[in-house]
C-alpha cells in the first residue's frame, strides 16, 4: 500500500480554462520562436532525429539553436506516463502519483550548504537579576555527512515527510566529486526508509548509485518495479537552454527508465519575464522540452513535470521564495501540469528569513497552505530549509512537520451526506431539549477518531512562547528513536560493489 | 462480588460510561452495564455506599484527574467521567441519608442578571457534582433577590457566581452586597468565575475566591473542606 499524503478534494487554481490553453499555446510558439539553444550535442542529434529543427551557432563554444515542433512535443507527452510510481526502501512508503489527481506528497529538500545547529544559552536581565529567560541561538556551519545521516533519520520519523530529498551538501574533507554521490545515496538510504530522490554531482557515478539502489531493492527487476531512487536534473537554464552537463545525466537516467524530474528554475525578472503570464509561457516550454527529450531517448520514462518558478527580490535581485508571487507561479504549475496530465513536482515553503523565527514562519506557511491547496503531487516543501534554500536548520523541520499536520487536516474533504445530516439534527434536536444545551458529551466519539485537529503542539505553558524548545526536545527524541538501517548482509555487498563509500558510514563495523 | 463490581465502577468511571449506551474511551466495555446500572446492582447487593464512593467512584475519579493533568484526558473525558459520578451520587443519595452521611457540602451556582451564558457554568455544576457535592444549579439570568432567597431558604454553604460579559459582571458585586445586607454573607463562600473576571476583581467586590476554571473550583471547594 502506497503512502497517503493528502488528497486535495477541489484543488486551488487561478487560471480558467482559456488562460491554461493561451499559456499552452504560448509555450508552443515559444519552443519554436525563439526556440532553445542546446549546449549538448546529444541532445541535439536525438531531437535532430525526431523532427526538431537544429542549426551550428558559429562561435567559440559548441552551440545549436533548436527549434522544436509542436507535434513532437504533443507526441511526446503521448508516450510520458500519466501515473508514476517512487518506491522506497520500506514498500508501505511507495507513492503512487497519477497525473489527474490531486494527491499531494510532502517531500523535504533541496540541498543546502550550511547546517544551522541550535543552542539555548540562559541570559540574565540586566534590572533583575533573578529574571532569567533561555533564548536560541543559532549558530551557522559547514554541511557534514553526519548532518546528512542525522537529517535522514529525524526525516525517517516525521510524520508528514512522504519522501526524502537530502536538505544538506556533504563538505567533508575526505569526500570529493568522484565519492560524493555514492556516499550522499549510502547516507540517505541508510538512515531512511522513504522514497530517495537527488541529483547527480557526477554522471560517472550513475550506474554505481543504481547498483547501490538494486541491491537494496533486491535486484534489477525488483528496482523497476520498486524504483526507490529517483532523480532530479535541471537540464533546462533559464532563459530556454539545455545546459550540457545535467542534459547529458538527464539522457543517461532516462535511457536506465528511472523516474526522473525535469525541473526549470526560472527567475522573474532575470532569467524570465517579471509578468505571470510570461515566466508561465516560459517555463512551461522549458519543462516540456525536457519532457520532450526525455520520451524521445525511451518512450515511457517516468517524469514529473518539475517547476521550481521564483521572483526576483528587488533590492537584491537574489530569489524571493517568500514572494506571494512566487506561490502563485506554482499554483499556475501545478494546474499545467495537470492539463496535461503529468504528475507535478512543485515547491513550497522556502522562505527568504534567514534563522527560525516569525518571518520564516509566515513565509513558509503561506507558501505551504496555498500551494499544497493546488494539489501538486510532489510537493518539494523545503523541510528545514531556509535562506532561500542556503541553510537547512533541523529545528525547523520537525516544526514544519507539526505545521503540515495542520494543513493536513484542514484539508480534510467535508463528510456532509444525508446520512451524517440525519445523525446531527437527531443530535441538535436531543441537545437543544435538555436543560443545559451542551453538545460535550457529543464530542467523545470523534475525539480520538482524527476527525478533529489536535492543539498546537509546540504550545507552552507559562507566558514565554516555548515552542522552539519544546520543538528542540521533541527533534532530540526523535534522534534518540533508531531507525531501521540497511542489513548488514547487503550493507557487505554494497561496500564490496560500489566503491568510494566511507568506511564509518558502515553501522555493523563502528566498534569492531 | 462486592470488591469486582466496584472496581468495575472504577473503571466505568475512567471510561467515563454513564450508562450501558456508553461506549467510553474506546470500546472495550462497550453493551456492558456503566456507572448507573453498576452502583444499582452495588445498592442492591448492600455493598457500603463508603466503598461504592471511595474505592469505586473517587479512586475513578483520581485516574481521570491524572490522565488530564498527563493530557491524555481531555476536558469532555472528564466531563463525561464526572456526569457518571454525578449519577451514581443521585442513587446514593437515599442510601448515605439513611445511613446519616453528610454529602461533601451543599453548592448553590449561577449565572448573574443580565447574562444567559452558561457553557462555564454548567461545566462548573458537572465537575462539582463529580467531585462529591451537592449541586444545586440556579440557571442563567437569574435575579438577585432569587439567590439571596435561595442562600436563605436552602442554606448552601458554596456559592458560584458566572458571567461572560464585562457588562454583567457589576452584578456579582451586587449580589454579594444584597446577602451582607440580609445578613447571609457569613453563613455562605462565594465564588466567582467567568471570562471577565479576574482575582483583583474578586477582592475588589468581596468575594471569597476567583476560579480560573472549573477544576479550580473544585480545589478551592476540596480545601475549604480540608480547612483552608
Amino acid at each position: 500500500m502506497p503512502r497517503d499524503g493528502i488528497l486535495v478534494d477541489r484543488p486551488y487554481e487561478r487560471l480558467t480554462r482559456e488562460q491554461v490553453e493561451l499559456i499552452h499555446r504560448a509555450s508552443m510558439q515559444i519552443l519554436t520562436d525563439p526556440g532553445l539553444i542546446s549546449f549538448n550535442k546529444e541532445a541535439v542529434d536525438i531531437l535532430d532525429g525526431h523532427g526538431a529543427k537544429v542549426e551550428a551557432i558559429a562561435g567559440d563554444h559548441e552551440i545549436w539553436h533548436v527549434t522544436v515542433p509542436e507535434q513532437v512535443v504533443l507526441k511526446a507527452l503521448e508516450t510520458a506516463p500519466k501515473s508514476v510510481k517512487l518506491g522506497a526502501r520500506n514498500p508501505d512508503n511507495a507513492l503512487v502519483m497519477n497525473g489527474d489527481e490531486p494527491r499531494v506528497y510532502l517531500i523535504t529538500g533541496s540541498e543546502t550548504n550550511i547546517w544551522l545547529d541550535v543552542d539555548f544559552p540562559t541570559y540574565v536581565n540586566k534590572a533583575d537579576p533573578a529574571r532569567e529567560i533561555r533564548v536560541p541561538e543559532f549558530k551557522p556551519r559547514r554541511g557534514m555527512i553526519d548532518d546528512l545521516c542525522r537529517s535522514a533519520h529525524v526525516c525517517e520519523h516525521l510524520e508528514m515527510v512522504d519522501g526524502y530529498i537530502r536538505t544538506v551538501n556533504i563538505q567533508d574533507r575526505d569526500i570529493t566529486e568522484e565519492n560524493k554521490d555514492v556516499n550522499k545515496f549510502f547516507a540517505s538510504l541508510n538512515n531512511n526508509t522513504k522514497h530517495f530522490m537527488t541529483g547527480l554531482t557526477s554522471l560517472k557515478q550513475l550506474d554505481n548509485v543504481v547498483r547501490m539502489a538494486e541491491l537494496i531493492a533486491g535486484g534489477k527487476k525488483a528496482l523497476e518495479d520498486n524504483p526507490l531512487i529517483s532523480f532530479i536534473t535541471c537540464l533546462v537554464k533559464s532563459p530556454l537552454q539545455f545546459v550540457d552537463d545535467t542534459t547529458a545525466t538527464f539522457i543517461e537516467v532516462c535511457r536506465r527508465g528511472l523516474p526522473v524530474a525535469v525541473s526549470s528554475s526560472p527567475q522573474a525578472g532575470t532569467s524570465a519575464p517579471i509578468k505571470e503570464a510570461g515566466i508561465m509561457a516560459q517555463i512551461n516550454a522549458e519543462v516540456l522540452a525536457g519532457i520532450t527529450l526525455g520520451q524521445l531517448v525511451r518512450p515511457g520514462t517516468p517524469v514529473l513535470y518539475g517547476s521550481v518558478p521564483v521572483r526576483a527580490r528587488m533590492d537584491t535581485l537574489n530569489d524571493s521564495y517568500g514572494a506571494v508571487e512566487t506561490s502563485q507561479y506554482n499554483v499556475d504549475c501545478a494546474q499545467m501540469a495537470r492539463f496535461y496530465g503529468i504528475a507535478n513536482y512543485s515547491t513550497a515553503g522556502v522562505c527568504d528569513s534567514k534563522v527560525p523565527g516569525l518571518q520564516s514562519s509566515i513565509e513558509r506557511l503561506f507558501s505551504d497552505i496555498v500551494v499544497a491547496m493546488s494539489g501538486p503531487q510532489y510537493l518539494h516543501c523545503a523541510f528545514g530549509l531556509l535562506d532561500c534554500n542556503s541553510v537547512f536548520c533541523l529545528l525547523q523541520a520537525v516544526i514544519d512537520d507539526a505545521h503540515f499536520k495542520m494543513i493536513k487536516s484542514f484539508l480534510r474533504q467535508p463528510r456532509v451526506d444525508q446520512a451524517e445530516i440525519d445523525t446531527v439534527l437527531k443530535q441538535i434536536r436531543e441537545v437543544v431539549a435538555t436543560p443545559q444545551k451542551m453538545y460535550i458529551s457529543h464530542i467523545r466519539p470523534v475525539l480520538r477518531s482524527g476527525e478533529i485537529s489536535g492543539v498546537y503542539p509546540f504550545e507552552g505553558t507559562g507566558d514565554v512562547d516555548d515552542a522552539f524548545e519544546i520543538a528542540y526536545s521533541r527533534m532530540k527524541e526523535l534522534l534518540a528513536t533508531p531507525v531501521q538501517h540497511i542489513d548488514e548482509r547487503t550493507t557487505a555487498r554494497i561496500f564490496e560493489e560500489v566503491p568510494g563509500i566511507l568506511p564509518r558510514l558502515n553501522v555493523y563495523e563502528r566498534g569492531k | 462480588m462486592s470488591k469486582e463490581i466496584v472496581a468495575s465502577i472504577k473503571e466505568n468511571v475512567i471510561q467515563g460510561r454513564k450508562t450501558k449506551d456508553d461506549i467510553g474511551i474506546d470500546d472495550s466495555l462497550a453493551g456492558t452495564p456503566g456507572v448507573v446500572e453498576l452502583t444499582e446492582q452495588a445498592v442492591k447487593g448492600d455493598v457500603s455506599p463508603q466503598m461504592i464512593i471511595t474505592e469505586g467512584l473517587t479512586a475513578g475519579m483520581q485516574v481521570v484527574g491524572e490522565k488530564f493533568s498527563t493530557k491524555e484526558y481531555f476536558i469532555p473525558d472528564m466531563l463525561a467521567s464526572a456526569e457518571a459520578v454525578g449519577a451514581a451520587m443521585d442513587i446514593l443519595k437515599p442510601v448515605l441519608e439513611a445511613a446519616s452521611v453528610e454529602s461533601k457540602g451543599r453548592f448553590a451556582i449561577a449565572t448573574v442578571k443580565g447574562d444567559i451564558h452558561d457553557i462555564g457554568k454548567n461545566i462548573v455544576a458537572i465537575l462539582v457534582k463529580g467531585a462529591g457535592y451537592e449541586v444545586h444549579d440556579l440557571g442563567i439570568d437569574v435575579p438577585t433577590e432569587k439567590v439571596v432567597e435561595f442562600v436563605r431558604d436552602e442554606k448552601p454553604q458554596y456559592l458560584g457566581l458566572s458571567a461572560l460579559l464585562t457588562t454583567t459582571m457589576t452584578e456579582m458585586g451586587v449580589v454579594i452586597t444584597a446577602l451582607e445586607e440580609n445578613k447571609l454573607r457569613g453563613g455562605v463562600k462565594v465564588l466567582i468565575g467567568g471570562a471577565a473576571v479576574s482575582q483583583e476583581f474578586a477582592k475588589e467586590i468581596g468575594a471569597d475566591a476567583y476560579c480560573v476554571d472549573a477544576f479550580q473550583a473544585v480545589k478551592v471547594l476540596d480545601g475549604y473542606q480540608q480547612g483552608d
